[in-house]
């Protein structure tokens, strides 16, 4: 598993990205306010996670494929565009890679949407988490996520999630960060640790 | 994000010989979920039930949760031949102590005899447990023997391979001084929520609440456990 805590939810509408913002190698933490919302076009963010290079890497690349793709039909791109185009470099070298994108955007066609690509698949869910914090936050996203939640209730929904996970996991803390993405554009807001949403701590 | 760490093992067609199924080779493991919640008067402990060898379920109805004494139970996770053993030494143990002593013995008196036993021999074995239970002294306790042997009482403690899917549910709905219902339902969520996300853990879930009156066990069948939303 992957060192990190990415996640992202559809609501009607839009969609909202969230992750923590830890670096680290080995055990020491190179950066802690690092952004792993990364941009692939006006609309459509993905979130990054395992190794930062490959990540990053993958990010740019189809950042440069998505601009050049949406010159030629002359009109943005469809999300469900970018996850392939994320998803055929992570499957063409699944074995040198290892990192996961959740690929999620709003397009006028499907709305808001959230595409799962790790190991090289392509899967549309309602919402996705990812990262070595996400087996934590198994149960409770399961546990709450309703489906037709609203804007406001889906960026509290990750703030909570991102928070247990980050006070569970050793490879995520630091800020949260969080991306909400609806037909007027993407909207980037960071969350500091004093602000970030407490729980029962033994 | 780490830098990349690559552990390669060289291709193979199959890991195992085709001509015998891996629950030939594998040890018996209650990979498992269990759950045990402090309440003001007793404590609520719950179990999966599935016992696997490999990836053949060899019990799909195990009772994980074993009687220690009158009011202090034990739930088990990791090596099932490990945690039975232990658990009779102590059950032995405990009953011996408790006749010399004349009264019921202390949940902290049996958490530790578990402790002894897991710690010195902590590279033998391979058991996670969970000391529940109640006494005159100190009410409702539990406390958890992960492996290795450590001792640390806690309010709420969850255990095995599915507890890691739970810790952000468990974190967010447990509140202090919860009443027997609302521990009762806490722990089927929980429990029902990581059954199925880890595949080393299924089957029905197993309740038992221990307080001053005695034991009160309960089984939720598969197609009693609490649903969640999910896609």
């Amino acid at each position: 598993k992957s060192i990190t805590t990415i996640i992202a939810v559809e609501f009607n509408g839009g969609v909202v990205l969230g992750s923590d913002s830890r670096v680290s190698a080995g055990e020491t933490v190179v950066n802690r306010v690092m952004n792993k919302l990364s941009l692939l076009h006006d609309k459509i963010y993905c979130a990054l996670s395992g190794s930062a290079a490959d990540a990053q890497t993958i990010a740019e690349m189809v950042n440069y494929q998505l601009d050049v793709h949406s010159i030629e039909i002359g009109e943005d791109p469809q999300v469900r565009s970018a996850a392939t185009l994320v998803k055929n470099i992570s499957y063409k070298y699944k074995e040198e890679l290892s990192a996961h994108l959740i690929v999620a955007g709003w397009d006028r066609r499907g709305g808001g949407q959230v595409f799962v690509t790790l190991n090289g698949l392509l899967s549309r869910q309602p919402f996705a988490v990812g990262g070595s914090g996400s087996s934590y936050v198994y149960g409770f996203v399961d546990a709450e996520y309703q489906k037709g939640m609203s804007k406001e209730d889906c960026q509290q929904f990750v703030v909570n999630t991102i928070s247990l996970a980050m006070s569970r996991d050793g490879s995520s803390g630091g800020v949260a960060y969080l991306v909400t993405i609806d037909e007027k554009g993407a909207e980037e807001k960071c969350i500091l640790g004093n602000e970030l949403p407490t729980f029962y701590d033994q | 994000m780490a830098a990349a760490t690559a552990t390669r093992f060289c291709q193979q067609l199959s890991s195992v010989s085709d001509m015998s199924p891996d629950w030939t080779t594998k040890e018996v493991s209650t990979g498992t979920t269990i759950m045990a919640v402090e309440y003001e008067g007793g404590v609520v402990i719950g179990a999966d039930s599935r016992t696997t060898t490999g990836a053949y379920i060899a019990n799909r109805v195990t009772d994980k949760l074993t009687p220690i004494h009158d009011r202090i139970f034990c739930c088990r996770s990791g090596s099932a031949a490990d945690t039975q053993a232990i658990a009779d030494i102590v059950t032995y143990q405990l009953g011996f102590h408790s006749i010399e002593l004349d009264e019921a013995p202390l949940v902290q008196t049996a958490a530790n005899l578990f402790k002894a036993s897991c710690y010195r021999y902590r590279e033998e074995l391979m058991a996670g447990i969970i000391v529940a239970g109640w006494d005159k002294r100190r009410g409702g306790q539990v406390y958890t023997v992960p492996v290795g042997g450590m001792l640390v009482r806690q309010p709420v403690s969850v255990g095995g391979s599915g507890s890691t899917y739970i810790y952000g549910f468990m974190d967010s709905n447990y509140k202090p001084n919860m009443t027997k219902e609302q521990c009762l339902h806490l722990v089927s969520g929980a429990l029902s929520l990581a059954m199925e996300r880890d595949g080393s853990s299924g089957g029905v879930i197993r309740l038992a609440a221990i307080s001053e009156s005695g034991v009160e066990r309960q089984v939720i069948l598969g197609n009693q456990l609490p649903k969640w939303s999910t896609a």
